[in-house]
């Protein structure tokens, strides 16, 4: 294999790290090797199939180069072959299967504008709940596998704990616990069952003070600080230029939130605000900051689900759409909607007839995932794990 | 800022680089010349008045009439206004400049397109198949794509 | 005269070899014993503390579970990597095992049973710890892998930088009680809770005061190191799972493996002994006479190991990991220091007193 170790080239990042050379009495100069270690597909903490090629100095990172398709299974191909616009979804659903509702509404809400299909509100308010219950329920996967990058094994069964509750709402609703297939076109699958909105309203008041516990046990322990506080720093200006987005954008300090600045569905019509990285402990971007800010969206996800049970207006699950979905020709739309991981966007060419002619998906993960090299160079090996937890990447949705 | 007020200033500073353009598609768009891609991405992005700093999506696409097309979907999160940019090349000679230089993301997307479609970005630092395996033949993506019979001794059609 | 289990044996056989087989095999009965009970344990709390309920199906309760997984460790193909230095690979386990075991001789598991009755008891037990590390370095280089080649170094560092708060805690107690032989300092801790170590020991009440707050931190301090001695969260680095996958011992499987287990939890067994012998009075009954003699000897001696391991798994399952650079902190310029702090203090207390 062809081994390019890239050289940043327009960067302000650069690391110093050689490795060292040592003198010895007599006058010699003893060299020390860079070792290359590979690490991955099968490493329990690349958190899925991901390789991570490494030149370390001893327990210091000179370099680390990515590898990733371990998981290809070329979605867009696949999204070629349908037969029609609807079989893509679960196909989207499949993506980040850590949290599907919010690829399907991605794909959904870019071919409705397409064929300029406007939802009945009470589809947007369903929409919106199960997206940020699936925002929270990600978020507590991220937060919980961070906890075990970390050496913390109880948090993680904490939060999957909670996780299951929010699955559990969702299976009362459509009957599936992943892979949801449960946003439509022009609509959702189900309607909510009766005993939802208290069901869901019950999670609420039961989550919040979950959020303070994880906080405690985890978030301002004093072993996780110092583990993750000034650890793999994604200054402002990098960040925007490898258009990393999601959670890990605003812990870098840029306030950007597509709910609010692209803003899709009805989430101006609620009160809540963008988190972004404080840098509390630590400095601005850098891991605690990052796990930070996953932590607070959890709450703000809250705030948005309390707020859309209480005004869930009545009426129809089903907008009508034509029977078969055949955009004209040559239209095309990107879409992009912000997931628990950032910026889901869609592409979609139509051609005129019932299948898309392309859809291009830009995952999240796949584009946070590029900084990495960036940001672990003079990092240690223990770092790298944290550091690569911090961006939260679902191997599903890197590789497609 | 809208893609006409966008076009006419970019006709102003690039009269030869900007082929053609589509304002009265769902999400007008702005076709552009392949070899100055990255001219016109650094004053994209530089230009005190239109700071496109946050490249989203980089797509290639096969429009099956015999040319590739490359789309950037570029927008600025200072100023909140997006663009589209086209590049349509012949798909027997798919040679684009890279705007990795520009922004660093596009060099995954670049690698994806080119692992994907075979489109060839020029001066970019290290393209390479990404998600493919380095051996893997053709393009999938590619409207005629025949999968190969054999991979490794692994019937690859199932 | 009979006065020790030794002699008891001896009288009865009359030959020195068989005595010393049977009193070499004794602990070692106590060790497989007491990794099953421990293993249960852990297991347990560790459900207790993560809301769950951890195995319930083979016995009352899975308490057959430590068994069950015994046996399939035993039955388990030996896989031995093809790249693999063979001999030193197979041997590791074993040194890894000897060097946990032999600290079991001179451990004062009651007032008449101590496997040998040396006078550098607590100097020998420090030293065939470092044999572990030697084990472990073996293991890790003979894996012919680098993620275990960076465990074993690690887990080498780690030790040795541990074992200096170890010895200094020791050389504390040694001026205090004025011997190293774990049995003596047994003895000058008895008569109840009030002569403990940890409380200052058997001293007039203004010295025992004086001495009270030195001896707890030198306490607290070796309970941390000996933390970090067995190679367990928040000081887990050798086997980091999720940085080294398993550290040394990545690439054993079977009945290698589950040696590296059994000389991990007899360690284990053996740090909280040697902090009870210290600094908990050892097989002394905190209420004086009442409950003592020979047989509850072991009893207080196991019970006390018992809470200190208890005390370790509710640590482990409750804090994050230190990264390696703040491992080696910690030791050198937390630990180390507060210890010399310690020393000095002491030794002014002890020489003033006189």
């Amino acid at each position: 294999m062809k081994k390019v170790i890239q050289q940043s080239v327009t960067l302000p990042t650069d690391y110093t790290v050689t490795p060292g050379s040592i003198t010895t009495s007599t006058g010699k100069t003893l060299r020390t090797e860079e070792m290359i270690i590979n690490m991955g597909p099968q490493h329990p903490s690349t958190h899925g199939v991901l390789r991570l090629e490494l030149v370390v100095d001893g327990e210091i990172i000179v370099d680390c180069i990515p590898h990733i398709g371990y998981l290809h299974r070329c979605f867009e191909k696949h999204c070629e072959h349908m037969t029609n616009y609807q079989q893509v979804i679960p196909y989207a659903d499949r993506m980040d299967y850590c949290s599907a509702i919010t690829n399907e509404w991605g794909y959904v809400l870019a071919v409705e504008k397409m064929l300029g299909i406007q939802v009945p509100e009470r589809v947007e308010y369903i929409r919106v709940i199960m997206a940020e219950l699936q925002r929270i329920a990600s978020h507590l996967i991220a937060v919980g596998t961070y906890g075990i990058d970390a050496g913390a094994f109880t948090p993680f069964l904490y939060c999957f704990i909670d996780r299951e509750k929010i699955l559990d709402l969702f299976e009362i609703t459509c009957g599936a616990r992943l892979l949801y297939n449960y946003i439509w076109i022009g609509g959702v699958s189900h309607d909510l069952p009766p005993q939802f909105i208290d069901q869901a309203k019950e999670f609420c008041a039961y989550f919040r003070p979950r959020i303070k516990m994880l906080n405690e046990l985890l978030t301002y322990n004093e072993i996780f600080v110092k583990r993750t506080a000034n650890v793999g720093i994604l200054p402002k200006d990098v960040a925007l230029n490898y258009a990393v987005s999601g959670p890990q954008l605003r812990a870098s300090g840029v306030n950007w939130d597509l709910r609010r600045d692209d803003p899709y569905s009805v989430y101006h019509k609620f009160a809540w605000e963008p988190q972004i990285g404080k840098g509390e402990v630590g400095t601005v971007g850098d891991c605690w900051n990052r796990h930070m800010v996953r932590m607070r969206e959890m709450e703000q996800s809250l705030n948005i689900i309390e707020q859309a049970l209480a005004s869930l207006p009545p009426g129809d699950v089903h907008a009508a759409i034509p029977k078969r979905i055949r955009p004209e020709k040559d239209v095309e739309v990107y879409v992009r909607t912000e997931t628990p991981r950032g910026e889901l966007g869609f592409y979609v060419i139509s051609d005129g007839s019932t299948s898309p002619f392309r859809v291009k998906a830009r995952g999240p993960a796949f584009v946070n995932l590029s900084v990495l090299p960036e940001i672990v160079r003079g990092a240690m090996l223990a770092d790298l794990v944290l550091i690569a937890g911090s961006i939260d990447i679902v191997l599903g949705e890197v590789d497609r | 800022m809208t893609t006409e007020e966008l076009l006419t200033i970019l006709q102003g500073t690039f009269t030869d680089a900007i082929v053609g353009s589509k304002l009265s598609a769902l999400q007008p768009w702005i076709q552009i010349a392949p070899n100055r891609t990255k001219e016109i991405g650094i004053f994209l992005r530089d230009e005190p008045s239109l700071q496109f700093n946050y490249l989203s999506c980089l797509s290639g696409v096969d429009y099956g009439n015999g040319m590739f097309g490359v789309v950037y979907h570029v927008n600025s999160t200072v100023l909140k206004h997006s663009i589209v940019l086209k590049v349509l090349i012949p798909r027997d000679n798919p040679h684009v400049q890279s705007v990795s230089a520009v922004w660093r993301t596009a060099d995954w997307h670049e690698r994806e397109a080119y692992d994907m479609f075979g489109i060839i970005f020029d001066e970019h630092p290290d393209l390479r198949r990404i998600l493919l395996p380095d051996d893997w033949d053709g393009y999938p993506l590619r409207k005629d794509y025949q999968v190969q019979e054999f991979y490794h001794g692994i019937k690859v059609p199932y | 005269m009979i006065e020790t289990v030794q002699q008891f044996i001896l009288a009865l056989l009359a030959n020195e070899l068989v005595v010393a087989v049977i009193l070499s095999v004794l602990p070692l009965v106590f060790v497989i014993i007491y990794t099953l009970v421990v293993l249960y344990t852990e297991m347990k709390v560790a459900a207790h503390i993560q809301d769950r309920v951890a195995y319930m199906m083979t016995g009352w309760h899975g308490i057959l579970q430590p068994i069950a997984d015994m046996i399939k460790l035993l039955l388990k193909e030996d896989i031995i990597p093809e790249k693999a230095d063979r001999i030193l690979f197979r041997v590791a386990p074993y040194v890894t095992f000897a060097g946990s075991y032999a600290a079991f001789a001179v451990l004062p598991f009651t007032s008449i049973y101590i496997g040998a009755n040396i006078h550098l008891g607590a100097f020998f037990l420090i030293a065939s710890g470092s044999i572990v590390v030697v084990g472990i370095l073996m293991a890790g280089w003979s894996s012919n892998n680098k993620w275990s080649l960076l465990g074993g170094l690690r887990s080498a560092a780690q030790m040795v930088s541990y074992e200096i708060p170890t010895a200094l805690a020791l050389v504390i107690v040694a001026m205090i009680t004025g011997s190293l032989n774990l049995q003596e300092i047994t003895k000058f801790q008895d008569g109840g809770i009030h002569n403990w170590l940890i409380f200052g020991g058997p001293f007039p009440l203004k010295t025992k005061l004086l001495l009270l707050p030195f001896t707890l931190i030198t306490f607290i301090i070796l309970f941390v190191a000996s933390i970090a001695e067995v190679n367990r969260t928040p000081f887990d680095l050798p086997e980091a799972e999720s940085e080294l996958v398993q550290g040394f011992f990545t690439e054993y499987s079977g009945l290698r493996f589950a040696m590296f287990y059994l000389s991990e939890y007899a360690n284990l067994f053996v740090v909280s002994a040697l902090s009870v012998s210290l600094f908990l009075g050892g097989w002394s009954s905190p209420f004086g006479s009442v409950l003592s003699g020979p047989v509850w000897g072991i009893f207080w001696f196991v019970s006390k190991a018992y809470v200190l391991v208890l005390l370790q798994i509710w640590v482990r399952w409750t804090l994050p990991r230190l990264r390696v650079d703040q491992l080696m902190y910690v030791s050198w310029k937390v630990l180390t220091p507060w210890l010399f702090v310690c020393l000095l203090a002491v030794g002014a207390i002890l020489v003033s007193v006189e």
